[in-house]
C-alpha cells in the first residue's frame, strides 16, 4: 500500500492540468481498492474466524447461547476484558489428551489418509502414465474425462458407492451371480469402504499433477536407459519415477491433506465404528454442542496439517521454478 | 525530384550548431534496485531524424525507449521533448507512440479497431476516425484485411498493423522496439526499406531500438552505440564503421583486426606504433594519440592486402603464414598468423575467376595496408 | 499409431475410467428404476422424477442452492479477480505474504475447520445464521479458487498490451476495462463456473454456516441419505450431475471449436 502512495505522490508534479490530477487521484484510489477489498474480506472471513476458533478453544463450555464462556466483549471496559482473559485456559487441550478417543481419532485419521493416499498413487500412476503416453490428439479428451467427475458433487459421488457396497448392493449381486463368492462381502461400514471412497473421490487430484509431470517427460530417456542395458522395470525406477517425483509429492499431498480432515466419506461409508477427526469434530459440535472442545480439535488438526501443507507448497514452488 | 539518397546526404542537423535537439536526454540515470540500467547518459535526437539505439541485450537501450514513452521515470536527470520536460507526464498523455517488439496487438479487436483505438482515446469524431483508419490501411496495404483479428494475420501483416496503429495518431516521435526482430530474414530486408520510406513520407522522428547492427546501419541517420547504460559513440553509420571512437565500438560493429602497441613517435598527423613483438606500424591519421600512449590500431579485414611476396613500396607489411582460409564465393577470408602469434583476418574480393597467386594453407604470406587504412584508438 | 501406447497403458486407462465413471453411471441408471429398492432393477420408469418435483422440501432446497450459487459465484468472481490482480500486479505492499497465504490456505483447508471458524465468527458478531451467512461463507472459500484460476491467466498476460493501450492514450482504468478485462475474460468465466459448482456442491461448510430456512440441496440430500438410499435421491443427483455435465461439456466444446478455428485461421494466415 505504501508503494501505491509513493507512485501517486511521484506523479504529483506541477505542469499538469487539474483534470489529469483528478484522473491520477482516481486511479490511485482504484488501485488501492483492488488490494483493500479482497484483503479486508479475507481478514474478516478467514483470518479473524481462526483467531476466534483459537480463543474459543481456550474458553469454558457453558449451557447458554453461545455455549461457551467468557463471551468476549468490551461491555465491561478494559478491566472487564482482562478479567475475561484470565478465564481462558488450556483445559480443553488437557481434556483432549486425557480422553483417548481424540488421540485415537487423530492417529486413525492420519493412518487412513496415509493408506488411502498410497492406494490412490497405485491406482493413479498407471492412469496418468497411460494418458501421458496416449496419442497427443486424444490427450485433451482424456484430461477432460479426468476433470469432469471433479465438477460433479462430492456428496453424490460418495453416495453412489453406498448402493454399490451395501451387503445387498450391486457389487455383491455381481460377485454372487458370477460365482466368485458364496457369501456377500461386508464392505460398507468398514475401513475398506473409506479407502475406496477416498481413492475414488480424490483420484483426479492424484492424476492431474502426475500427468502434468509425466507429460513433460522425454520418453526417449527410457529408450536411452534401455539402450544402455537397463531392464524396463529398472528404467522405471531409475528414470521415470525420479522424474515424476514432483508430481508424486504434489498428488500425494493433495490427497492426504483433505483426506485427514474428511467428514462426508467416513460418515456415509465408514459407519458408526470409524473414528476420524473430521467426524469427531462434527459430532462434538453438532451432537454434543461442545464448541470449545471442537475448537480445540480444529486447532490441533490444523497444527497436524501444517507440515504436509508446507511440503506441498515448497514442492509447488520448486515445480514453478523448473517450469520457468 | 531529388532522390532519397541526396535528401539524406543533406540532412545533418547534428552538424549545425544552431539546430535545436528535438529529444534531449540530459544526464539521465535509471536504477532498478541495485542495477543501474542507464548511467548518467546524455543524448540528442533531431527532428525528422531516423535514430537507432544499438547495443547488446541489457545495455539499457530498451530502458531509454521506455523512459521516453513514459513507462519508466528516470531516477535522475531529465528528458526533454521539443523543449518540454517529460517528467511526471504519464504515457497516455505523451505525444509519442511506440511500436512494441511483440506488436502488442489487441487480440479481441479487429485490425480496424486496433488502428482506431488511439484515435478514439483522443475523442476524434467518428467520420474522421474512419477516414484516418482507411488512410492507414492504404499506407500499409492491408485494406482487405481490415475486419480480421490479429491471429488471422501472418507475421509480416501483424507488424504492419502495429506500425499503422502507432502512426495513426500522427505522433511527434515514433518509438520502435526491435521493429523487425520477429520477421524472417527476407521479409526483414524488404521491411527495412518500407520503414525508411514511411519515415520520409510522414516526416516523423523515429527512434528505433535494435541489437542488429546491419539493420541499424541500413536504416538510421545516426546510431548510438550503448554499453552498460552508457553511450559509447553517436555517429552516422559510415563514421561508426570507418572511424570508431573506441576499441569497444570497433569490435562491436563489423569485423576488425586490433594491434595493441605504444606510440613510439608522433609528428604532424603521422604516428609510429610499436607492437609488443617489435613490429612497427605507420599511421597517417593518428588522431589525438601522443608519443608514449598505449593504443590500439584497428583495421578492417577488407583493407588488408594478402600476397605471397612482399609488396613493393608498401608502408606497412608483415610476414606470416596462411593459418586458415574461408572461400565465401564473392570473397575469400584469409587468417594469417604473424610471427608473434597474432592471427590477422584479411578479406580479398574475388574479382577474377582465378588469381595468379593462389595462396593456400601453410603458405608464407605477406599482409600489407596503407597508412590511412585504419584508425588509432586510445580508448 | 503410437507404438509406445502399449496394451498395458490402454488397459490401465480403460479400468481407471471405468472406476471413475461406473458408480455415477449406475446411480443414473437406478434413478430410472421402477422398484423402490435402489439396488434391484424393477423396470424402467421416470416416476421418481415426478415425485421429486412434488417434493416441496427438495425443490425448496434446490431453489435456495441455485440462488446461493448465483449470488456467491458472482461476488466471489469479482473478489477473486481483484485478489488475483493484487497478487500479480502489486508485488510490494505491506502484508503481501499474509495476503497470499490467506488466498491459498482455503484451497487445502479441511472444510470442517473453515466451516467451524465461519460459524463462530457469525455467532461472535451476532449475525443470525441463514441465507446470508451461507452466501458469505461460500464467497469466502470460492473466491480463492477464482483467484487461482485468474492469477494463472494473468501470469501469462502480455503486459505490453496494456502499455500499448496507455501509449495510445488510454488512462489506466480505461485500459483495464477495454484491454485487460476482455482478454482475461475466458479465465474469469471459468472461475465463475468453478465457484458456482463449488457452491452448489458444498455440504460441510453450508451445514455450519446455515440456519433455519436456508437448507441447501446437498444438506437436504445428506439428511435423507442418512435415513437410507432412495430412488428419489438418485433422481435428484442425476439432475444435478446433468446440469453440471451439460454446462462443463458445452463450455469445453465451445472452447475446443474456438481453438480449432483459431488454429485453422493461423495456418491460413501463414499460407497467404
Amino acid at each position: 500500500m505504501t508503494n501505491v502512495a509513493v507512485q501517486a505522490g511521484a506523479l504529483d508534479v506541477g505542469s499538469q492540468a487539474n483534470r489529469s490530477a483528478l484522473g491520477r487521484a482516481v486511479s490511485a484510489v482504484t488501485s488501492r481498492l483492488v488490494i483493500i477489498v479482497p484483503y479486508l474480506w479475507l481478514l474478516v472471513f478467514f483470518l479473524i474466524p481462526f483467531i476466534i476458533v483459537f480463543k474459543i478453544s481456550l474458553s469454558q463450555t457453558a449451557i447458554a447461547m453461545p455455549p461457551y464462556t467468557p463471551v468476549m466483549g468490551l461491555g465491561d471496559g478494559i478491566s472487564g476484558l482482562f478479567n475475561q482473559l484470565r478465564e481462558l485456559g488450556i483445559d480443553n487441550y488437557i481434556w483432549l489428551t486425557e480422553d483417548p478417543l481424540y488421540f485415537n481419532a487423530y492417529v486413525s485419521s492420519v493412518v487412513i489418509a496415509g493408506i488411502s493416499t498410497f492406494l490412490a498413487l497405485l491406482v493413479g500412476f498407471p492412469i496418468a502414465y497411460g494418458m501421458a503416453r496416449a496419442p497427443a490428439t486424444i490427450r485433451p479428451t482424456l484430461l477432460m474425462l479426468v476433470i469432469l467427475p471433479f465438477w460433479t458433487s462430492f456428496l453424490i459421488r460418495v453416495y453412489a458407492w453406498i448402493g454399490i457396497l451395501k451387503p445387498e448392493g450391486l457389487l455383491n449381486q455381481f460377485l454372487l451371480a458370477t460365482g466368485v463368492i458364496d457369501e456377500p462381502l461386508v464392505i460398507l461400514n468398514t475401513h475398506a469402504a473409506i479407502f475406496i471412497g477416498i481413492v475414488y473421490s480424490y483420484l483426479p487430484f492424484m492424476i492431474l499433477p502426475l500427468y502434468s509431470t509425466l507429460e513433460k517427460m522425454d520418453f526417449s530417456l527410457i529408450e536411452a536407459a534401455q539402450d544402455l542395458g537397463c531392464t524396463p522395470i529398472g528404467a522405471f525406477w531409475k528414470i521415470t519415477f525420479p522424474l515424476a517425483l514432483p508430481g508424486v509429492v504434489a498428488g500425494c499431498m493433495l490427497v492426504f491433506i483433505p483426506a485427514v480432515g474428511e467428514f462426508v466419506i467416513p460418515d456415509l461409508l465408514g459407519g458408526s465404528q470409524t473414528l476420524m477427526i473430521g467426524k469427531t469434530l462434527w459430532n462434538e459440535f453438532f451432537a454434543n454442542r461442545d464448541w470449545p472442545v471442537s475448537s480445540a480439535v480444529a486447532v490441533i488438526l490444523l497444527l497436524l496439517l501444517v507440515v504436509p501443507i508446507m511440503i506441498f507448497q515448497s514442492a509447488q514452488a520448486r515445480a514453478q521454478e523448473q517450469g520457468r | 525530384m531529388k532522390s532519397l539518397g541526396s535528401i539524406r546526404r543533406e540532412f545533418a542537423p547534428w552538424n549545425d550548431p544552431n539546430a535545436k535537439p528535438y529529444i534531449a536526454f540530459e544526464n539521465v540515470t535509471k536504477r532498478f534496485g541495485d542495477f543501474t540500467a542507464v548511467n548518467n547518459l546524455s543524448l540528442s535526437v533531431y527532428e525528422r531524424e531516423f535514430f537507432a539505439l544499438l547495443g547488446a541485450s541489457g545495455c539499457g537501450k530498451s530502458t531509454l525507449l521506455r523512459m521516453l514513452a513514459g513507462f519508466e521515470e528516470p531516477t535522475a536527470g531529465r528528458i526533454l521533448l521539443d523543449g518540454q520536460d517529460l517528467r511526471g507526464i504519464p504515457p497516455y498523455r505523451r505525444p509519442v507512440n511506440m511500436m512494441f517488439q511483440s506488436y502488442a496487438l489487441f487480440p479481441h479487436m479487429t485490425v480496424e479497431q486496433n488502428i482506431a483505438f488511439g484515435l478514439k482515446q483522443d475523442g476524434m469524431a467518428k467520420p474522421a476516425i474512419e477516414q484516418r483508419v482507411k488512410e492507414m490501411l492504404d499506407l500499409v496495404k492491408l485494406t482487405q484485411f481490415s475486419k480480421r483479428k490479429p491471429h488471422q494475420l501472418s507475421g509480416g501483416q501483424r507488424q504492419r498493423v502495429a506500425l499503422a496503429r502507432s502512426v495513426a495518431k500522427r505522433p511527434k516521435v515514433l518509438l520502435l522496439d526491435e521493429p523487425l526482430g520477429a520477421l524472417d530474414k527476407k521479409l526483414r530486408e524488404e521491411t527495412q526499406f518500407e520503414l525508411m520510406d514511411l519515415q520520409q513520407e510522414l516526416g516523423l522522428t523515429f527512434v528505433v531500438v535494435t541489437h542488429d547492427q546491419e539493420e541499424a546501419m541500413t536504416m538510421a541517420d545516426r546510431i548510438a552505440i550503448l554499453d552498460k547504460g552508457e553511450v559509447m559513440q553517436v555517429a552516422t553509420p559510415a563514421e561508426i564503421y570507418e572511424a570508431p571512437a573506441s576499441r569497444f565500438v570497433a569490435g562491436f560493429v563489423g569485423n576488425v583486426n586490433m594491434f595493441e602497441g605504444t606510440v613510439a613517435a608522433r609528428e604532424a598527423n603521422t604516428a609510429r606504433i610499436t607492437g609488443a613483438s617489435g613490429a612497427e606500424i605507420v599511421v597517417e591519421n593518428a588522431g589525438d594519440a601522443a608519443a608514449g600512449n598505449s593504443v590500439a590500431f584497428a583495421i578492417r579485414p577488407e583493407k588488408i592486402k594478402v600476397s605471397s611476396r612482399r609488396p613493393e613500396g608498401a608502408a606497412n607489411a608483415m610476414e606470416g603464414e596462411v593459418y586458415d582460409l574461408a572461400y565465401l564465393g564473392d570473397m575469400t577470408v584469409y587468417h594469417v598468423k604473424l610471427g608473434d602469434g597474432q592471427v590477422v583476418k584479411a578479406s580479398a574480393l574475388n574479382s577474377a575467376r582465378q588469381t595468379d597467386d593462389p595462396l593456400t594453407w601453410n603458405d608464407r604470406a605477406w599482409i600489407s595496408f596503407r597508412p590511412d587504412a585504419g584508425v588509432v584508438l586510445t580508448r | 499409431m503410437n507404438a509406445s501406447w502399449s496394451r498395458f497403458n490402454i488397459t490401465s486407462i480403460v479400468l481407471g475410467f471405468a472406476f471413475l465413471y461406473l458408480p455415477i453411471v449406475l446411480l443414473i441408471i437406478f434413478s430410472f428404476n421402477e422398484s423402490k429398492l435402489v439396488t434391484v432393477w424393477g423396470g424402467f420408469s421416470t416416476k421418481w422424477y415426478g415425485s421429486l418435483f412434488n417434493n416441496r422440501g427438495l425443490m425448496d432446497a434446490a431453489w435456495v442452492t441455485i440462488r446461493v450459487g448465483l449470488i456467491s459465484a458472482t461476488v466471489a468472481t469479482v473478489l477473486g479477480t481483484l485478489a488475483a490482480l493484487t497478487l500479480t500486479r502489486y508485488t510490494r505492499f505491506r502484508g503481501r505474504v499474509l495476503f497470499s497465504g490467506m488466498v491459498f490456505a482455503p484451497l487445502v483447508m479441511p472444510e470442517v475447520i473453515t466451516g467451524l471458524s465461519l460459524l463462530l465468527l457469525f455467532v461472535a458478531i451476532g449475525l443470525d445464521r441463514g441465507f446470508l451467512t451461507v452466501i458469505l461463507a461460500h464467497i469466502t472459500f470460492s473466491m480463492c479458487f477464482v483467484a487461482v484460476v485468474v492469477q494463472s491467466r494473468l501470469m501469462t498476460f502480455d503486459r505490453s498490451l496494456e502499455e500499448a493501450a496507455m501509449d495510445l492514450g488510454a488512462p489506466p482504468v480505461k485500459t483495464f476495462f477495454q484491454i485487460t478485462l476482455p482478454v482475461i475474460m475466458p479465465a474469469i468465466v471459468s472461475g465463475w463456473m468453478l465457484a458456482f459448482t463449488l457452491s452448489i456442491d458444498d455440504l460441510v461448510i453450508s451445514s455450519f454456516a446455515s440456519g433455519p430456512g436456508a437448507t441447501t440441496l446437498p444438506m437436504k440430500i445428506y439428511s435423507q441419505v442418512r435415513l437410507g438410499v432412495t430412488p428419489e435421491i438418485n433422481a435428484a443427483c442425476t439432475l444435478m450431475i446433468a446440469v453440471v455435465a451439460v454446462g462443463v461439456i458445452a463450455a469445453s466444446v465451445v472452447n475446443k471449436r474456438r481453438e480449432v478455428q483459431r488454429q485453422r485461421d493461423e495456418q491460413a494466415a501463414q499460407r497467404g
